[in-house]
Formats: structure tokens, C-alpha cells, sequence
């Protein structure tokens, strides 16, 4: 069985100029042990998503649709009492900004210790242990001394250790870290993407990892899912996106992206124009008023929506050019320029 | 950048357009009511480059190592507690803001935020008119034809000049404030992360703006910025910052192909890098631990706390910042890639003479647009 499935997740927001699409039918499977990336520019959903699974759009406005199931259970129809019994113990989250994800008024023992309490009939004095113990295992040094300090006390590496040992205290089958390193200095960066690799091996969790780097993605992920305007757009193995994505989206991103392990290219490749609104997501592919190629699709992508597809062995594309055409435009348009002469 | 003869080639001919000496900025840390100063926080503590015309330096740092502060000073938005700085010739440090203001004309800043660098209450064309209102200057057919050519400059819609800055999306935003300091087609602009805050698509946009611009209206840039691969991309020569000091100053292929500080090298290899066939045998270097706090630095070298090559005179005795090959200047005493190690010939030739950088030519896929 799937540990989690999305099958057809909508998570609409009604808003006084119309209804806000954030995410329009998203599926996936993930697997405990393996890594998805989420990419996605800003407005593409990743974050709306993540929620979704966790359960936190419920009691809100949000109108949500279809199936989210986690380990045999189905969470968009349970209720959110039953929901926040999974949360932090099942599964919990590593959010972008660890200052204002903590609360400033208590220690960072205290806020890890209550999550730790809610799951587990246990003392303080058995708690509070347990809270010194995470705190080491993610790297804080002197955590017995650590863990009366307050959030403000640490600097923004500490704080980030600090938020993914609260997530991982009660020991989560899923983790979701949305942007877990956006904040951070490209050294402390580093250490924590090492620290979430290593933790993940050991506690053989699933983990979804969501942000807007494809380096960040590359370096953890075993699966990636590309996203645009609320949609899957591609998705693949790791290999595949970066090896040979098939979405002219895709393309984009790599090429608007400057390279540190390649030669310097003279011009960066960028996508024109800029994201579409949700409200009114242009017609047929969303993608196609910033396509370069939508005139080779006989005017489709301007009308049908197109199908999530595969192309080969469990790589998805959603784009109405034939696998040929894409294939063709990849090793013949696309990748020559990204490798700089 | 470079199929302009790189002007680093050539610098020792020309003067330079900004001169930096010995740069300094101590904020001051006060105590209780009498506001009794108990220490500083060395933001910049002596720092010296030169930025030729036409060329583009770029700073790169974690937070807190004081490269937007030095942005700062430059544009004497902050007074300089030290040292001195140039521009054009004229000896600006300590200039008073009115003798200074018809100077801003030629030096102009490019913020990180269009959100917050923008005022809501006032349309594009206003925003993008202020500096000629501000300077008083009278333009041909008027402040308004001015404004709207600029709009087109920068890739607006000109048609758009009654709109305020919440109909645009972050990169037109952007766009609104690099036509702002074009307005009075300055001679340098400071930009202080100027895409850090725009998504991957848009970035790569702004950028290819900024570079056309310059081949353009033959600008002069100072980029400050966190991102390594931005910045390889669009400087000429690349400064890296450490704590207030600056421990690295090279050309851009020198630095990125031979860094020779330590910390350079470890900035270079946390870098996450799209490779995902070579993800697992990639050989890194982890620094441990934190940026100290500016507050009270570690003494002599301040990156020895951090540092898998430090010895005990690493601690005592500060390391200068000298230039070990042509072009190439290093505060360390350990140098990785020094030229004694068979770089000898190698980083000399990055500037031959004839002001031609080796850069690699452009593909002949890449597209050119002009």
C-alpha cells in the first residue's frame, strides 16, 4: 500500500474577485523513506499544498476536493479533530521562517516538550529529557543548557535546528519542510541539508520537500514534481527533470537558472513574461502565453487543457507537443545552450 | 559583461570612477539612560577596492558581513566612521548632503525589495519622474516623455504611467526601481540584491535588464549580493566579504575557478548544485558552527574560529590582504590554489595586457539580444 496518495487534490479559495484556484488536481504517491521535491514559483500551490495534507486549511474558507490518503487513512473527509491527532506524531511540518513559526514568549524546550506531551502520557521531568535529547541529535551544542534558552537567543541555523527537532520529537512517519532553508546562510544551508538527509535515513520517514531551488531540490530528492498555476505539470525521478525534462516550463527553469558547475553562459535563458494569476488562469495549458513552442501544438494549447501523461517508465508531462517533438527540442534546442561552448 | 574589453585588463591606466580606502563603519552599541557607549559593531572595519568605469564588482557575503552596510556608505546614505572614499576624484567621505546632491545624479541604488522600495500612494510616472523633480532638470519634450522612454527602457509599457506600483507583479516592480535610477542616467548603481527577492524566472529576466543596460548606457555597477552563481554571472571581478573585512578580490574566473581563501572555497562548495548524477560523490566542505557575531569578532584573521586550516599564528597575527597573483588579492596566510602551486602561469594571463579577458566566447546557440 501507499504510504501517501493524492488523487485529484482541489483546494479552491472563494474571494471577492472570484474564485482562487491554488491547487487544481493534484495527484502523487510517495513512498516512507523517499524524498519528493516540490517546485513551483511563487502562486504555483506547493505551499497550499502542503497544508492541505497536514489539515490546516479545515474550519478555514477553503473549498477542498478529492483524496488525500496517509498510511490507509483518508484525510480530506476526516474530521479535523481526528486530523490533529495525526499531526505532529504521524506527521508534521518544518516551516521557511523558524522565527515566526516558534512562539517568542516561551523556551525552545517548552515548545518542543508540549508537542511531545500532547502524543505521549508522560512527565515533564520525562519530556523535558526527551527535548534535550532531540536538541542533540540535530546538533545544538550544550543542549541541557539549550533548551531553557528562548528562540530570539539563537541565531537563525540554531533556530532552524531547533524547529526540525520540535517536527521530529514525536518521531512523524511524513515530514513536509516547506523552504527549510530559504533564511538561512548558504554554509549553515549546507549543514542543514546534510542534517535532514541524515535524519531522514534514520528515521525512515517520507519526507516533501517544497521550494523555489532547484540546487536544494537536487541535492535531496529521489522524486521531483514540478508545478505551475496549481497543476502537476512534470514529474519524474530526480534524473529524469534534470536530465531530460520534457515540460517546455522546465526548460525555463534550468535555463534561467546561473550555474556555479558549469561554465559561465553569456546569457541567462529566462521564461518571459511573468506567473498567471489564479483567478484567471488562461485558457487550455496555463502555461502557454510564456511558451515558446505553443505555436507547434496546432492551436490545442490555446483550448484543451492538457493530460498529465506519461512519457517513459513513471515520467509524467502535461504539454500537448508529442513526446518526439519534446525529445527532439531538448537535445537539439534546449540542452546545447545550457552547456555553455 | 565581456564582450566589452574587460576594463580590469586596463585598470592600471585608467583612474578609477569609485576608489574605497580603508573603510569603516562602527555602529554603536549604548547602555541604560545616559546611553553610555559599551561597544560597536564593526559592520565594516577597513576595507579598500577600486571600481573602474564599465566594470562590474560584485560583493558577496553571508549576512551580517557588512556588504550592505559598505553599499550603504558608498552612497553616503550612512555617514563613514574611517577612511575614505572617491569618486571621480572628488573626495566625497565626509561630504555635506547639499554638496553631495547634485553628485547623486551619477550614483544611483537599485533596492532588494520593490515592495517596500516603492511608495503606494504614488503612480509610475511619479515615482520614475521624482529625480528629475528633486534635481530640478528640465527635459526636451517634458518630464513625462522622459519618464515613459524609460518605461520602455527597462521593458514597461509606457501606456502604464498612471498606474500605481500594486498593478504590477515583483518583476515589473523591479523594473520600476532600475528605471527610477536610470532616470538621470547615472554613471554607477549600487545594487543591493537586486533579484534576491524575485522567482527564478523572473530573475534570469532582470538580470539579462541589468547586463543590456549596461552595454547600453556603458554603466558602472557595484552588485551586492548573498547568491555566488548570480553573482559569477553578471561581475567582472568579485570581492568576498567576512566579517566587516574582505578576505577575497579577484577577477570573476580566478576566483570562481582558483579560490584561494579558505573561506571562499567553503562558500563555493555549500553552494547546492544541480547535479544529481554527481550528487553523491561531490567532495564538500562543511564549515561548522556560525558567523561569529560582529559585536566582537574573533581577533588577527576573523575566519580562524571557523577555519580547518588555521595554526596558531592564524589567531595573532592578522593576515593583509595581498595580491598573490595579477588581479588576485588575499587576506590568508595559507593560501589554497597560491600560485607557487602551478597556478603561477595561470592567473597572470586572466589579464594580458590587451584588456581581453579568456571568458568563454559566446555560444553559438546563445542567443545575443541587443
Amino acid at each position: 500500500m501507499t504510504f501517501l496518495e493524492l488523487k485529484d487534490l482541489r483546494i479552491h479559495f472563494p474571494s471577492d474577485d472570484g474564485l482562487v484556484k491554488s491547487v487544481d488536481g493534484l495527484s502523487f504517491r510517495l513512498e516512507r523513506g523517499k524524498t519528493l521535491g516540490i517546485v513551483g514559483e511563487s502562486g504555483s500551490g506547493k505551499s497550499v499544498t502542503s497544508l492541505g495534507i497536514l489539515g490546516l486549511h479545515k474550519g478555514g474558507r477553503a473549498k477542498i476536493s478529492g483524496e488525500i490518503w496517509l498510511d490507509g487513512e483518508e484525510l480530506v473527509s476526516a474530521s479535523a479533530e481526528h486530523v490533529r491527532t495525526l499531526r505532529g506524531k504521524k506527521m508534521a511540518m518544518i516551516f521557511q521562517d523558524p522565527l515566526s513559526a516558534m512562539h517568542p514568549f516561551y523556551t525552545v524546550g517548552a515548545q518542543i516538550m508540549e508537542a511531545y506531551r500532547i502524543h505521549h502520557d508522560v512527565s515533564k521531568k520525562v519530556a523535558r529529557k526527551h527535548a534535550i535529547e532531540m536538541l542533540d541529535r540535530v546538533g545544538i551544542p550544550q543542549p541541557d543548557r539549550r533548551v531553557d534558552s528562548h528562540p530570539h537567543e539563537f541565531s537563525g541555523g540554531m533556530r532552524q535546528r531547533a524547529m526540525i527537532a520540535m517536527a521530529l520529537s514525536c518521531d512523524p512517519e511524513l515530514l513536509i519542510a516547506d523552504e527549510p532553508t530559504t533564511a538561512l546562510d548558504v554554509t549553515v544551508q549546507a549543514q542543514i541539508l546534510d542534517l535532514m538527509r541524515d535524519l531522514q535515513r534514520d528515521f525512515n520517514a517520507a519526507l516533501i520537500i517544497i521550494t523555489h531551488d532547484l540546487g536544494v531540490v537536487a541535492e535531496l530528492s529521489d522524486d521531483i514534481l514540478v508545478m505551475y498555476a496549481g497543476k502537476a505539470i512534470e514529474y519524474g525521478t530526480a534524473e529524469d527533470i534534470f536530465e531530460r525534462p520534457e515540460h517546455p516550463y522546465t526548460w525555463g527553469l534550468l535555463g534561467s537558472m546561473p550555474r556555479l558547475d558549469r561554465e559561465r553562459t553569456e546569457r541567462l535563458l529566462p521564461i518571459k513574461g511573468s506567473p498567471p494569476s489564479l483567478i484567471n488562469v488562461p485558457s487550455g495549458c496555463a502555461f502557454h502565453p510564456r511558451c515558446v513552442y505553443a505555436d507547434r501544438t496546432g492551436g490545442r494549447s490555446t483550448s484543451d487543457v492538457p493530460e498529465l501523461l506519461e512519457s517513459e517508465g513513471g515520467h509524467l508531462v502535461r504539454c500537448h507537443l508529442s513526446r518526439d517533438v519534446r525529445r527532439a527540442v531538448w537535445e537539439n534546442e534546449i540542452k546545447p545552450n545550457l552547456e555553455a561552448s | 559583461m565581456s564582450e566589452r574589453g574587460t576594463p580590469a585588463g586596463a585598470g592600471a591606466a585608467r583612474e578609477p570612477l569609485l576608489s574605497v580606502q580603508d573603510l569603516q563603519k562602527h555602529f554603536p552599541v549604548t547602555k541604560g539612560l545616559l546611553k553610555r557607549q559599551v561597544g560597536a559593531v564593526k559592520a565594516v572595519d577597513g576595507i579598500s577596492f577600486d571600481v573602474v568605469k564599465g566594470e562590474t564588482l560584485g560583493l558577496v557575503g553571508e549576512s551580517g558581513c557588512g556588504k550592505t552596510t559598505t553599499g550603504r556608505l558608498i552612497t553616503r546614505l550612512i555617514e563613514p566612521t574611517g577612511g575614505k572614499i572617491s569618486f571621480e576624484g572628488h573626495d566625497i567621505t565626509h561630504m555635506s548632503q547639499g554638496r553631495l546632491r547634485p553628485l547623486r545624479r551619477d550614483m544611483q541604488m537599485i533596492f532588494q525589495d520593490p515592495y517596500s522600495s516603492l511608495n503606494p500612494r504614488h503612480t509610475v510616472g511619479a515615482i520614475v519622474g521624482a529625480p528629475f523633480r528633486i534635481q530640478g532638470i528640465q527635459t526636451e519634450q517634458g518630464t513625462k516623455k522622459a519618464v515613459q522612454e524609460i518605461l520602455e527602457m527597462v521593458g514597461l509599457n509606457p501606456e502604464h504611467y498612471n498606474r500605481y506600483p500594486h498593478e504590477f507583479s515583483g518583476g515589473q516592480r523591479q523594473r520600476i526601481g532600475i528605471a527610477r535610477t536610470l532616470a538621470l542616467k547615472p554613471k554607477l548603481i549600487i545594487a543591493d540584491e537586486p533579484v534576491s527577492a524575485l522567482d527564478v524566472s523572473i530573475q534570469a529576466q532582470v538580470v539579462n535588464l541589468l547586463e543590456d543596460l549596461q552595454d547600453e548606457l556603458d554603466l558602472t555597477y557595484v552588485v551586492i549580493a548573498h547568491d555566488l552563481s548570480v553573482v559569477r554571472h553578471i561581475s567582472d571581478r568579485v570581492a568576498v566579504m567576512y566579517l566587516g573585512k574582505i578576505v577575497e578580490l579577484a577577477d570573476r574566473k580566478s576566483l570562481y575557478e582558483s579560490p584561494m581563501h579558505p573561506y571562499t572555497n567553503a562558500l563555493l562548495s555549500a553552494v547546492p548544485v544541480p547535479d544529481v548524477k554527481r550528487r553523491k560523490e561531490r567532495d564538500r566542505i562543511r564549515l561548522l558552527g556560525d558567523v561569529p557575531s560582529p559585536l566582537n569578532p574573533p581577533p588577527a584573521c576573523r575566519f580562524h574560529t571557523r577555519c580547518w586550516k588555521a595554526q596558531e599564528i592564524c589567531s595573532q597575527v592578522e593576515p593583509p590582504l595581498l595580491a598573490l597573483a595579477s588581479g588576485h588579492q588575499v587576506a590568508c596566510h595559507f593560501p589554497e590554489n597560491a600560485p607557487a602551486s602551478g597556478d603561477a602561469g595561470k592567473a597572470p594571463a586572466a589579464t594580458d595586457g590587451n584588456g581581453t579577458q579568456e571568458e568563454a566566447a559566446p555560444g553559438e546557440g546563445a542567443p545575443t539580444s541587443s
